[in-house]
């Protein structure tokens, strides 16, 4: 009798449901220079729509210039360079002549440290449609219940609407950020270390809020915190030096990853 | 093996605590020395111009009996300019820091333009009044008028405004803009209803200050010929005028003593106006300060 | 280059004490099979008696398993190594737990002379020793051709095994008044057996450990 020796692997369910969705960003060879630093290397990413994709990796590893590229936000850096593209929806947001205004209607951002702007809650959630031209009191009105709902975070403050927004605690602030970036009814949600700012509840409420939110958006999520990368995404990118040593299944990266590399910094051998 | 001997330690203590508290007398020193001359200087205009002071003053135009002599229209020529000065000053000095801050790229020729509006504080104002005669009154024609004397003052208060305005507009925090712009905002949507709003408190305070500097100064209307007795309020921002430090400067000159009392009283009106207007500039910027 | 040292240290202490654990289940494993060829009841009460031990290391493993997840919250490798822990740990026990059956086993033998050599128990007992010592030593070297040789060796077993249980069966048949010790026989033979099988299931969790892919060894 001899021993049979196979491999069972199998192929989980989620690999073939992300498989059969859309790409909402495919970034093909980018390269960006800042004057003569190298900050980002031949990256080749596909981000599918209606997931959450983690970025990770050491400080200066470029995750969070990617994600600025990807609403060209690196538009506010003077002597930036770009090579390759970036394919939104079918089209090259790195063309010239692309109007990125146009496009960060369609991608809101959250930012590391709460911003909300020194003006009542109201005003914060109704900015982004005021300066798309609606006026519409009654627009605007629903248009805040919604995103103030959609942010989770109406309840706590539906009764204080008109006062200035640096009244509420760090955590609710950026749940309020994340309400006014509702407010343009985005395609995609891009979030640069939101929770770095917050406590460990506030942190969790916001996660809680992603978990829903990639019911309806697409969700780029860069963070320091890989724990949090492992508990809210499905897919999950490692980035080193400018480029993107793996990405794959978040299941995968942080029960087996391929490298070594990435191994050794979600176990925090380094980095 | 141990640096530090806190024997030895011990024993300087006493000198050294000694030597800060010297430090402090000779600073505290420092400070009263302006204040006290200050508080001479108040108590003898006071006592001085006291008596001058009534109704009459403000109403009574200048004579040559110093009982007689008023100021309504110094005052209501110093209150002319400044509807002048205002608007043209903010105007200039607002837009410019916006322009600089905001859309300028920084480059060699920004650098150049701000290290020279940083210089153009520095000039005496006696070469502005210069500027003003050659090019408002003489070359565009203006004469000794209202308008000549604002533009001129305007551009004597010009670069403080700027500066000012281009303080207010750098704190505003990139995180503001960066919000905005995410959004699709576009620069001009974000300047006006972001960075402006935030930036206001700071563009005010310093133009206040710089109003109430252009209030008080005298060489540029010395230097432009404003007339100092005038027995009529102007008509028109063209019609010649004259101004509350004129006048004052014209009663010192004065051989009678009676008319030093009298510019004592002047002097007492123009203090009193520009603690006025610091005090608004200080409440706003109280109120206003900073909540971000 | 390690910036977790307490984190590492504490790894390689759950490793050392797996192979304390390993090696104290091989020797109670030969103690009592010598113990059974030579009739030692007294060795084997002390046997019997030492079980405890095991026990003792096992928990030791896993409440410094469940204190690195708590507090150091192991991802990948590393996660694999603790759960691993855990489950050889439980096995390593079992392995244990047979010698103190074998012990009782020949305890109720006691002085009665073997109706025949035991000579296959004997050999089923070295294979099973011998895959102990490789699969110990297949965990410290992470070495994964070690680990699947260990199935090979359990085939020889299962074979010695059902050869065995066949003699056994046969002698029954013509002297039923040895059906006591027979009987006593066979459950040794088929401790063995379950001994030699957990160490599969070690070799097993060792090739999960080191590739994060499972592999079925058993059949």
């Amino acid at each position: 009798m001899t021993t049979t020796v196979k491999p069972k692997i199998q192929v989980p369910e989620k690999k073939k449901e992300s498989a059969s969705r859309g790409s909402v960003y495919q970034s093909n060879q980018l390269n960006l220079w800042y004057d003569t630093n190298h900050a980002l290397k031949n990256i080749d990413l596909d981000i599918k729509e209606n997931e959450v994709t983690a970025i990770i990796g050491p400080s200066g590893c470029g995750k969070s210039t990617y994600i600025k590229t990807l609403n060209r936000m690196t538009e506010t850096i003077p002597s930036v360079k770009t090579s390759g593209e970036i394919i939104y929806r079918g089209k090259n947001i790195l063309e010239k002549g692309y109007k990125f205004e146009e496009l960060r209607t369609k991608v809101g951002m959250v930012f590391q440290k709460p911003n909300p702007f020194p003006k009542s809650i109201y005003e914060n959630i109704a900015y982004g449609p005021r300066i798309h031209g609606i006026k519409n009191k009654k627009i605007l009105d629903q248009i805040v219940e919604k995103s103030l709902r959609g942010a989770a975070i109406w309840d706590e403050v539906k009764d204080r609407l008109n006062e200035n927004a640096y009244s509420l605690s760090g955590g609710q602030q950026q749940r309020i950020c994340i309400a006014r970036c509702l407010a343009i009814e985005p395609d995609v949600i891009l979030m640069d270390e939101p929770t770095s700012a917050l406590d460990p509840i506030s942190t969790l409420k916001v996660e809680e809020l992603v978990q829903e939110l990639k019911k309806e958006y697409s969700i780029i999520i860069v963070t320091h915190n890989m724990q949090q990368a492992a508990r809210i995404s499905d897919k999950t990118a490692f980035f080193l030096n400018g480029e993107v040593i793996e990405f794959d299944e978040t299941d995968k990266i942080f029960s087996n990853p391929s490298d070594k590399r990435t191994e050794d910094y979600i176990s925090g051998r380094f980095g | 093996m141990n640096y530090i001997d806190h024997e030895s330690v011990a024993k300087k203590t006493n000198s050294r605590l000694l030597k800060n508290k010297v430090l402090k007398s000779i600073f505290l020193a420092a400070t009263m020395f302006g204040l006290i001359v200050l508080a001479i200087l108040l108590y003898r205009i006071v006592t001085q111009g006291s008596e001058y002071l009534s109704l009459e003053f403000f109403t009574s135009f200048a004579s040559r009996i110093p009982e007689n002599s008023g100021i309504k229209a110094a005052i209501l020529g110093s209150i002319y300019l400044m509807l002048v000065v205002a608007p043209i000053s903010m105007f200039l000095g607002v837009g410019t820091a916006v322009y600089l801050e905001e859309y300028a790229k920084k480059n060699k020729l920004t650098n150049f333009i701000r290290i020279n509006i940083s210089n153009l504080a520095g000039v005496p104002s006696v070469v502005f009044g210069l500027l003003g005669l050659t090019i408002f009154a003489r070359f565009f024609g203006l004469g000794i008028s209202i308008l000549a004397a604002g533009l001129t003052m305007s551009l004597l208060i010009l670069p403080i405004i700027i500066v000012a305005a281009q303080e207010a507009i750098r704190s505003v925090p990139k995180e503001l803009r960066d919000a905005s712009y995410a959004m699709g905002a576009t620069k001009w949507q974000t300047i006006l209803r972001i960075v402006l709003p935030a930036a206001i408190p700071g563009i005010l305070t310093g133009s206040i200050l710089a109003l109430s500097r252009a209030i008080g100064e005298t060489a540029p209307l010395v230097v432009l010929g404003i007339p100092t007795i005038l027995m009529f309020t102007p008509d028109s921002i063209l019609s010649t005028f004259t101004a509350l430090p004129m006048q004052i400067f014209d009663w010192t000159k004065r051989p009678q003593v009676a008319f030093h009392d009298v510019a004592a009283a002047g002097i007492i009106v123009l203090m009193t106006l520009l603690i006025i207007m610091n005090s608004i500039a200080v409440f706003i910027r109280n109120k206003y300060q900073k909540r971000y | 280059m390690s910036v977790r040292e307490r984190y590492e240290a504490d790894l390689s202490e759950l490793n050392r004490k797996i192979v304390e654990l390993g090696t104290f289940a091989q020797n109670a494993l030969d103690r009592s099979l010598k113990a059974l060829e030579n009739h030692d009841i007294e060795d084997s009460l002390l046997i019997m008696d030492e079980d405890i031990k095991a026990n003792r290391i096992e928990e030791e493993i896993n409440d410094q398993a469940i204190l690195l997840i708590a507090k150091q919250q192991p991802v990948a490798t590393d996660l694999r190594r603790v759960i691993a822990a855990i489950k050889i740990a439980a096995d390593l026990e079992r392995i244990a737990d047979f010698a103190v059956n074998i012990a009782k086993s020949t305890i109720r033998i006691g002085n009665d002379p073997f109706v025949k050599p035991i000579e296959n128990i004997h050999q089923m007992h070295l294979q099973t020793s011998t895959m102990i010592e490789l699969v110990l030593e297949a965990f410290m070297e992470e070495d994964v051709v070690k680990a699947k040789r260990i199935a090979e060796l359990d085939d020889k077993v299962d074979s010695l095994y059902g050869q065995t249980i066949q003699e056994l069966l046969s002698i029954s048949a013509n002297s039923p008044d040895k059906l006591p010790q027979i009987t006593q026989l066979s459950f040794i033979c088929r401790y063995l057996e379950r001994a030699a099988d957990h160490v599969t299931n070690i070799s097993e969790n060792i090739f999960y450990l080191v590739k994060g892919t499972r592999y079925e060894l058993n059949k």
